[in-house]
């Protein structure tokens, strides 16, 4: 299905981050997985190569602009111009909300919302002049529900949402489609860090009866980054075992 | 007609899909030409390679109309 296209996946060292830059390296694009740690960015480029893959891991801080401005640079210079944008490095920091601190609220709002403005953009060169893009957000469920405790992460996610809507209308006469994928609950680091009686109680309210796998999210990222997908755009695809029915 | 003027004239021409004889040294990107504000972006994104420069947003959004694109490429590069 790909004409080897580049395809840049934020967070991709370990979760849903990884197995969708697995799948996009599987369905044949050049596939650049980022990381905030150079540890993190050699464990990228060792599954990318293991499956054959010509990528690599990067070193990448989303919540830095400078940064953003350098790896884009590097990728488009050793690879050529992403067209596929994989938005997924995100971050918790829960709190109810009476006890939430700034840099609490300021972090995610920075690594996960303020982010998608500036990766997204220093990508919309290369997409408009492509005539063909794909940018996928990976979201939450928790944008539509809500959270205890993640009012923050919560904001960044529904507006995750918005932003994706904005764009798709801004980026249609280009091709370029912007859609979110917004998973339930799937295991992975983030949801292990929950206490055992908050995942009991939470398999209770999801119909298929367990947490999600990353391979499960990455199946439909990777259908909205194909050609098919070519008149999906500005939609939030919800992937939770059923919890959440939009 | 100076070189420069010719070449922004093609590029202006194949950016918005309109005859080279249409791009009229004073006539507008948006008024006269049909561009939409991503066509001008697109634009300025095209003159900055073919002229190899970078244009910086506060002087992009200036640009409206061939005179000044030439103007701009005049003063700063020629």
């Amino acid at each position: 299905m790909s004409d080897n296209k580049i395809a840049l996946v934020t967070g991709a060292s370990r979760g849903i981050g990884k197995a969708i830059a697995e799948h996009l390296a599987n369905d044949g694009m050049t596939v650049i997985g980022t990381a905030t740690s150079n540890g993190g960015a050699e464990a990228i480029t060792a599954y990318l190569s293991a499956l054959g893959n010509e990528g690599c891991g990067m070193r990448l801080d989303v919540a830095d602009s400078d940064s953003v401005t350098e790896v884009i640079k590097a990728i488009t210079e050793r690879f050529g111009a992403p067209t596929v944008l994989v938005n997924n490095a995100g971050i918790t920091r829960d709190n109810i909300l009476m006890r939430m601190k700034d840099d609490e609220w300021d972090s995610v709002i920075n690594t996960n919302l303020n982010a998608l403005y500036r990766v997204s953009k220093a990508c919309l060169r290369g997409m408009t002049k492509a005539r063909w893009g794909r940018i996928v957000n990976i979201t939450s469920v928790v944008g539509a529900m809500g959270n205890m405790g993640q009012s923050n992460y919560a904001a960044t996610k529904a507006g995750a949402q918005g932003f994706a809507r904005a764009l798709a209308r801004e980026l249609g006469s280009r091709a370029v489609t912007v859609n979110s994928v917004a998973p339930g609950f799937i295991d992975t680091d983030m949801t292990r860090e929950l206490p055992d009686a908050q995942r009991d109680a939470l398999q209770g309210q999801i119909p298929l009866g367990r947490l999600g796998d990353p391979a499960e999210i990455a199946a439909v990222v990777s259908f909205l980054c194909s050609n098919a997908a070519g008149y999906v755009t500005g939609e939030t695809i919800h992937v939770n075992g059923g919890m959440y029915m939009a | 007609m100076s070189n420069i003027e010719e070449r922004v004239k093609k590029i202006v021409a194949e950016q918005l899909g309109v005859k080279e004889d249409e791009v009229q040294t004073e006539a507008s990107f948006v008024e006269d030409l049909g561009a939409d504000s991503l066509d001008t972006v697109e634009l300025v994104m095209a003159l900055e390679e073919e002229f190899e420069t970078e244009i910086p947003d506060e002087e992009a959004e200036k640009i409206t109309t061939v005179k000044l694109a030439i103007d701009y490429i005049n003063e700063n590069l020629a």
